[in-house]
């Protein structure tokens, strides 16, 4: 057999490498151009056979010089990529191994006999590239295999966190989507709650005037009596006028009648000025009821207030049920004096208190359960020691059950049948009385046997 | 004759004595004057056969004239004594109100204002009749 075809088991081993180095060092993603190049590693070796043939040149180191310089390609593959580090271990694992391979070679060439004498030194040295080169290619594998791991643990890294953002991005949207839907939110609320605030004193007003509407019947005989007066009494001077002149006629003049006649006529214009006043003063408080509240507040006769109100409500009531009365009993302190107070808004409120207990013994005397029953409203004023004011509105009516006491203050909590009742009288009063004039409004009832509200206000 | 006035108004009393101060004068008419239902009724326990006629308003605080009239029907049952003649005045002049004081027992209801000549009249024509 021809000793030059052994080379064609060293191309085998050349291309076996390459395929290994190929797969170890992922040359085509690293080194592209080179990788390719290296597919032609089979052509020097053959174009080596072929030119050995030519001369006639028969070696046995033929295949080995092929392998060094496949050794060398290596060498040369490996130094471009020595940036790598299992690319820089297998370098230095080859190194020895080639350098040996070169060393062996050129003395096989040179000095076959050097070779030969020193054979057993030579296998030794052999044995000791062998082991390195495997000791450190494996070392390099080792490192490779780590390296492997490393990248799949930062891809792994960079993927979470590529998850991460994208879900910090989304986050970011969801944000700023509920924020636009918080904001518009909010913005609706402003608007509920301006829209809330005008119909707050779009009600107190509509309270207002309800209660005016209760008192409508009450005013009108309150103004029918004083105007009634009017009218009489100017009647009645009319006819002293006429009497009169009819005595001065007469020739025997009574001068002690005449006398006695204008002093009615006197007093009887007294009387008309003062009726004619009640009726205006009525009118006044009317108007004071339904005005817009301006919040002034002005020195106050509680005790008056109190009187003209309690008429109002009594007569309200009376208007508009014929068949009810009630006993009233009243004590006026008259050591009170005036107080500051919005005198149309403590009205409102003492209104309310003297409506409601006139419904409360109204109620229970329709309920007809009590014999001998006898309504009676009882209000009071009192200037107590501590120089605080404190009114008392008393009846005996139906009481308020224990479970609704805590409610009575709220808003639009009412006891009465709808249409009869706002809610709102016992919520404003509280308001007019605590808020506006720093008092408080406390309740003591017991049901069936009737219900007390005492304001209490700084003197 | 003498009548009882009963209203809560005290310038009632002026007024009546004015407008009748012809008949006070010549002694046709003697006024007494009850400022609650509650005064009216004492009023008549101490001068119970006297008063011939009572001039009621219905709405005064307190008894109202609907109560005072049921109690003076109750307390003169039938005759003898003549229970006394009881007209109403009220300034509501509803139906309600008058077949209520009908159904009590009540001789006339007036409406207020008060018509003083129709009063005078019919008082005129009672004050005839008691003589």
């Amino acid at each position: 057999m021809n000793v030059n075809t052994t080379i064609f088991f060293s191309i085998l081993i050349a291309v076996g490498l390459v395929r290994v180095v190929r797969k170890f060092l992922d040359l085509p993603t690293r080194l592209p151009r080179v990788n390719r190049l290296l597919d032609y590693i089979w052509v020097p070796g053959v174009a080596l056979f072929g030119l050995s043939s030519l001369v006639s040149w028969k070696s046995d180191q033929l295949d080995e010089l092929y392998l060094l310089f496949v050794f060398g390609v290596g060498i040369w593959v490996l130094l471009r990529l020595r940036t790598y580090r299992p690319a820089r271990l297998l370098l230095l694992a080859a190194l020895p191994f080639v350098v040996y391979s070169a060393f062996e070679l050129a003395l096989a060439l040179a000095a076959p006999a050097v070779l030969k004498e020193y054979d057993d030194s030579f296998e030794v040295a052999q044995a000791f590239t062998f082991i390195w080169l495997f000791t450190f290619a494996l070392i390099a594998r080792n490192q490779k295999n780590q390296l492997e791991k490393d990248r799949l643990l930062r891809e792994e890294e960079e993927k979470a966190k590529q998850r991460i953002s994208a879900q910090n991005v989304e986050l970011e949207r969801l944000v700023a989507e509920r924020t636009a839907t918080l904001t518009q939110q909010a913005e609706e609320l402003r608007y509920a709650l301006t829209e809330l605030r005008i119909t707050q004193n779009q009600l107190i007003q509509s309270e207002k005037m309800a209660s005016l509407g209760e008192l409508t019947a009450g005013i009108a005989h309150e103004i029918q009596n004083p105007l009634n007066f009017v009218t009489n009494f100017s009647d009645v001077s009319a006819e002293l006028l006429t009497e009169l002149e009819e005595e001065q006629q007469k020739p025997d003049r009574d001068p002690e009648l005449e006398a006695e006649i204008l002093t009615d006529l006197k007093q009887n214009l007294q009387k008309i000025t003062h009726h004619g006043q009640r009726a205006a003063s009525i009118v006044r408080a009317m108007l004071e009821h339904s005005r817009a509240n301006n919040g002034e507040r002005q020195p106050t006769d509680l005790n008056k207030l109190a009187d003209e109100y309690l008429r109002l409500a009594y007569h309200g009531l009376r208007a508009k049920d014929k068949t009810f009365n009630a006993t009233i009993t009243t004590f006026f302190d008259p050591s009170l004096g005036k107080i500051s107070a919005v005198s149309q808004d403590l009205g409102r409120v003492l209104l309310n208190l003297f409506t409601n207990a006139f419904y409360a013994v109204q109620k229970k005397q329709k309920d007809g359960n009590t014999p001998g029953y006898v309504p009676t409203v009882s209000v009071n004023t009192l200037h107590r020691s501590s120089g605080e004011v404190e009114i008392r509105v008393r009846d005996n009516g139906t009481g308020i059950p224990e479970s609704v006491k805590d409610k009575i203050f709220q808003p639009f909590f009412t006891t009465k049948p709808t249409g009869e009742g706002t809610g709102l009288g016992l919520s404003l009063s509280y308001d007019i009385i605590t808020k506006g004039h720093d008092g408080t409004l406390m309740v003591e009832t017991e049901e069936g046997e009737g219900t007390e509200f005492i304001i209490t206000l700084p003197g | 004759m003498k009548i009882l006035v009963v209203d809560d108004e005290t310038d009632v009393r002026v007024l009546f004595e004015q407008r009748f101060r012809r008949e006070i004068r010549s002694g046709l008419f003697t006024f007494s004057f009850a400022y609650s239902g509650e005064e009216a009724l004492t009023y008549l326990h101490d001068h119970a056969s006297e008063v011939v006629l009572i001039l009621s308003d219905i709405n005064m605080p307190g008894m109202s004239g609907l109560e005072l009239l049921r109690h003076i029907k109750q307390a003169y049952p039938a005759p003898p004594p003549t229970p006394p003649q009881v007209m109403m005045i009220t300034a509501y002049g509803d139906d309600t109100s008058r077949q209520q004081a009908m159904q009590l027992g009540a001789n006339d209801f007036l409406t207020k204002p008060v018509d003083f000549a129709a009063l005078k009249e019919k008082l005129t024509v009672l004050a005839s009749h008691e003589n």
